[in-house]
């Protein structure tokens, strides 16, 4: 195992653990978002507020985007992402191999 | 050791899709409609010179190689994966990163300020999540403020000789912690408390976001370090053609494709010659692997 290998997978279980820990530890806890307790926040300094703008698709499709379609879309969101990364990142890992391959036939350094 | 690699990366990808089934709800952004609408033309003209910047340098970039779009595509995904990824966090409320700290540390940051509002509109407009009157204000704190963070602290750590790792480490942390502390500077810019005004206000709503957002920022430094070791290790040339990795003459043999792109003649020379005859007759563009005629 690479010295790399290691330091990321030291890496990713720290990120996992910090991520893990909070629900395990808070159990019960609401994990509402942080943007409600902000405009809660609004709310304190300034007394009662009304937004003056709905967001476009709460107009378009007359209320709230139901909980179950906002998580499809931020999972859409992801899927972009990690499909145009691990694309890539395919492409690079494999290209490196070949690479190699032929340098060790051409000339072996 | 290849196949441990591919193995580490399938690693890191159920990694990210596991996080994708993460609770959601609303978190970050000024929510639509919660700045005065004198506060949103404000922000917005902040951001349009930064936003004209980050076009023209991102168009020259791809004009002097067009290899570097792949990066280019890869940081913006980064950004969208980063920031649809809801995390729990110590407060017992969610939020998430901003993941604009690798392409600030690749291109700088008036590119990243481009691919970060495709992803403010695409949440803005899908989602109901930040929004279209308060694009300028997010825009701002996310994708330029935060941005020039890191692009700083990266800069600076490079001047002293920081390890690389911890440079980025850094940097992603302190940009999507400074991401935060403009948000609050922002909604206490619209709502001064009646009792200390701008300054009480912003601290009241930075202790909303900090808590929550510290353990947050670890991560995203954490994960902004993974993938660039996974570029470092694999897409070398690709760095090399942003200028962000140098040639570092005499630290050890070059492999074959690094000599091909430094320009050296190679036993692979031949081969290379050929392609390009091909090439003429082809015509550059209908070529599938163009190289670079600087360094033929």
């Amino acid at each position: 195992m690479t010295k790399n290998t290691k330091t990321v997978i030291i890496l990713l279980v720290i990120a996992v653990l910090i991520a893990v820990i909070p629900v395990a530890a808070l159990r019960g806890a609401e994990f509402g978002g942080s943007d409600d307790a902000g405009s809660v926040m609004v709310e304190e300094i300034h007394g009662e507020y009304e937004p003056w703008f709905t967001p476009v698709l709460e107009t378009a499709i007359g209320g709230e985007l139901p909980g179950e379609l906002e998580s499809l879309l931020f999972c859409v969101q992801t899927g972009i992402g990690v499909g145009v990364i691990a694309f890539f990142m395919g492409r690079f890992v494999e290209r490196k191999k070949w690479m190699k391959k032929m340098g060790e036939e051409d000339a072996p350094d | 050791m290849p196949k441990k690699k591919k193995i580490l990366l399938r690693a890191y990808i159920v990694f990210a899709a596991m996080f994708a089934v993460a609770p959601a709800s609303n978190a970050m952004h000024i929510m639509e409609g919660y700045l005065p609408a004198g506060y949103c033309v404000a922000w917005g003209v902040i951001c349009l010179p930064f936003l004209i910047a980050g076009f023209i340098s991102l168009r020259n970039k791809v004009k002097e190689n067009r290899r570097n779009l792949i990066l280019i595509a890869m940081s913006g995904a980064f950004i969208f994966v980063i920031s649809s990824l809801k995390i729990p966090s110590v407060t017992g409320s969610c939020s998430h990163m901003t993941g604009t700290g690798l392409g600030a540390i690749l291109f700088g940051p008036a590119s990243v300020s481009v691919l970060g509002i495709i992803v403010l509109v695409f949440q803005a407009v899908l989602l109901a999540h930040g929004g279209l009157t308060t694009l300028g204000a997010n825009t701002f704190s996310m994708a330029i403020a935060g941005p020039l963070v890191s692009f700083g602290i990266y800069k600076l750590c490079c001047h002293t000789k920081v390890n690389r790792k911890a440079a980025i480490f850094l940097a992603a942390f302190l940009g999507d912690i400074f991401t935060y502390c403009v948000t609050s500077i922002q909604l206490a810019l619209a709502y001064p408390s009646e009792a200390g005004g701008v300054a009480a206000s912003a601290v009241k709503f930075l202790g909303v976001f900090a808590p929550t957002q510290l353990p947050l920022a670890v991560i995203e430094g954490i994960l902004t370090v993974v993938i660039m070791i996974g570029l470092e290790t694999y897409a070398k040339p690709e760095l090399k053609s942003i200028g962000f990795l140098r040639d570092t003459p005499g630290k050890q043999p070059p492999c074959l494709h690094e000599r091909i792109f430094a320009g050296q003649r190679t036993a692979n020379d031949s081969c290379r010659e050929l392609s390009e005859v091909s090439r003429d007759r082809i015509g550059e563009a209908k070529h599938p692997y163009p190289i670079d005629r600087k360094e033929a």
